[in-house]
């Protein structure tokens, strides 16, 4: 065989490959899209402990989720879709342009505030939602997941023994000072409401945690003080 | 590249044929006897139903991985063979994958990287290059359904005792009553970890060493 036939081989081969995956990359596109907006609708709910099984989210998110708001680091808020904004996106933006989406939800007449965060473990991205209740400043629950951590080690954020830490934390201080919930190593000094304990082996991905929640919280705060007077 | 020139039509499910599917099951089978394959079944063995689909989807890839490298065995050239395996392997586990996307989200999440690692799988490369290449299409597909139904078997066993064991629970549903619980009995959390999915494999290696007296090594 010459090189020529291989060539023309590997070449054709290549094509009608590509060919086939895009084709079935497209027609299974609009599927894949409803699947990944019903998995961000079970997340948000999730953080303010609203199991919602696949079938049920829409409904449920419906139900529960009465506003959407996109603000910016200095709490006005845009025009937009906030459930359209990819935090991924906003993140590498600089803090004046970036969209902060703000999920408010009423439960039973409580209304709950949900904000999406982003950051990074040890392998790749992480990210969650947190929900507070009406103060603004106490954790109704929280949501994590990521891209690649360590199963059996980071990976364990996006477990539920980790995230049952949070409800009832407090992202503010009594002096409604900023003070964000930190992921300690070991365990969390007793009766912390700004401490959580940190996942064994999972150091890294536990203090990118630690940072997700300061950093993604921190954008909101004008936001959240703007709210809080009036 | 020999092919069998035996020309007289042989019936689709030969005795020949069908021992290219029950082979793998037992005698050769990929896990238990030649031991390719245990990363994924480590993985992806905590739960009966993503044992299920990686099953199902190693059956798919496989049988027509083997199938297309047999059509194509007269015109691959022999010096680019290896990369024209893994196109064909890549192709089929990416399909796999975009469709495990589109109807069973939640269990393709759980599959994660497992799903693309389909194609590191050795024991598909190893079909095709021992058999496919060499074998026309038809007993070339049943080569591969029987390799990936060994497979599957193993896969499917040690979820069904891991999940059983650790959590209580098939495909899902709880199966062990609620009295059992109250009455002390305790789920074992040891095997959700992947060192009992190993362990698992070693006894079933054991019980078919067991009931396959010529596989014993006695060296």
């Amino acid at each position: 065989m010459t090189n020529r036939y291989i060539f023309i081989y590997a070449s054709s081969m290549v094509v009608i490959v590509a060919l086939v995956l895009a084709t079935a990359a497209t027609l299974l596109r609009p599927l894949q899209e409803r699947n990944m907006r019903i998995e961000k609708m079970q997340n948000i709910l999730s953080a303010i402990n609203i199991p919602a099984p696949r079938a049920e989210a829409e409904t449920l998110f419906e139900r529960y989720i009465t506003t959407t708001k996109i603000v910016n680091h200095l709490g006005e808020e845009l025009e937009g879709d906030a459930f359209e904004v990819e935090l991924q996106d906003e993140v590498r933006k600089d803090l004046a342009d970036r969209q902060l989406p703000v999920f408010i939800a009423d439960v039973e007449g409580e209304t709950m505030y949900i904000v999406p965060v982003r950051g990074g473990g040890l392998w790749g991205p992480i990210w969650g939602y947190i929900g507070l209740k009406s103060d603004l400043a106490t954790v109704v629950g929280a949501n994590f997941d990521h891209a690649s951590e360590t199963p059996g080690l980071g990976a364990e954020i996006a477990d539920r023994p980790f995230q049952a830490q949070f409800p009832g934390k407090r992202i503010f201080d009594e002096d409604g000072n900023f003070r964000p919930i930190r992921v300690v190593k070991g365990r969390a000094p007793e009766g912390d409401l700004h401490a959580v304990d940190g996942i064994s082996g999972g150091t890294i991905t536990s203090n990118g945690v630690t940072d997700m929640l300061r950093n993604g919280l921190e954008v909101y705060k004008s936001y959240f003080e703007k709210i809080k007077t009036s | 590249m020999s092919d069998n020139t035996n020309t007289q039509k042989e019936p689709l499910l030969s005795a020949k044929n069908r021992k290219l599917l029950s082979n793998p099951l037992g005698q050769d089978n990929p896990i238990t006897v030649q031991v390719l394959g245990i990363c994924s079944v480590l993985a992806i063995t905590v739960q009966l139903r993503t044992s299920l689909v990686m099953a199902i989807s190693v059956v798919a890839v496989m049988g027509l991985a083997n199938l297309i490298i047999s059509l194509l065995r007269h015109g691959i050239p022999p010096r680019i063979r290896i990369i024209v395996q893994l196109t064909v392997i890549a192709a089929l586990v990416i399909l796999v994958d975009q469709v495990l996307k589109a109807f069973v989200y939640d269990v393709s999440r759980q599959l994660s990287v497992f799903v693309g690692l389909i194609i590191t799988n050795c024991i598909i490369m190893g079909r095709l290059e021992a058999y496919a290449l060499n074998n026309k299409p038809w007993p070339s597909f049943l080569d591969g359904i029987g390799n990936a139904a060994g497979y599957g078997w193993v896969l499917l066993t040690v979820g069904f005792f891991r999940e059983l064991l650790g959590s209580g629970t098939l495909m899902g549903y709880q199966v062990i009553p609620n009295f059992a619980y109250q009455m002390g009995y305790e789920n074992n959390g040891f095997m959700i970890l992947p060192p009992m999915a190993l362990i698992t494999v070693g006894v079933i290696i054991w019980v078919h060493r067991h009931r396959n007296r010529d596989l014993v090594d006695v060296s």
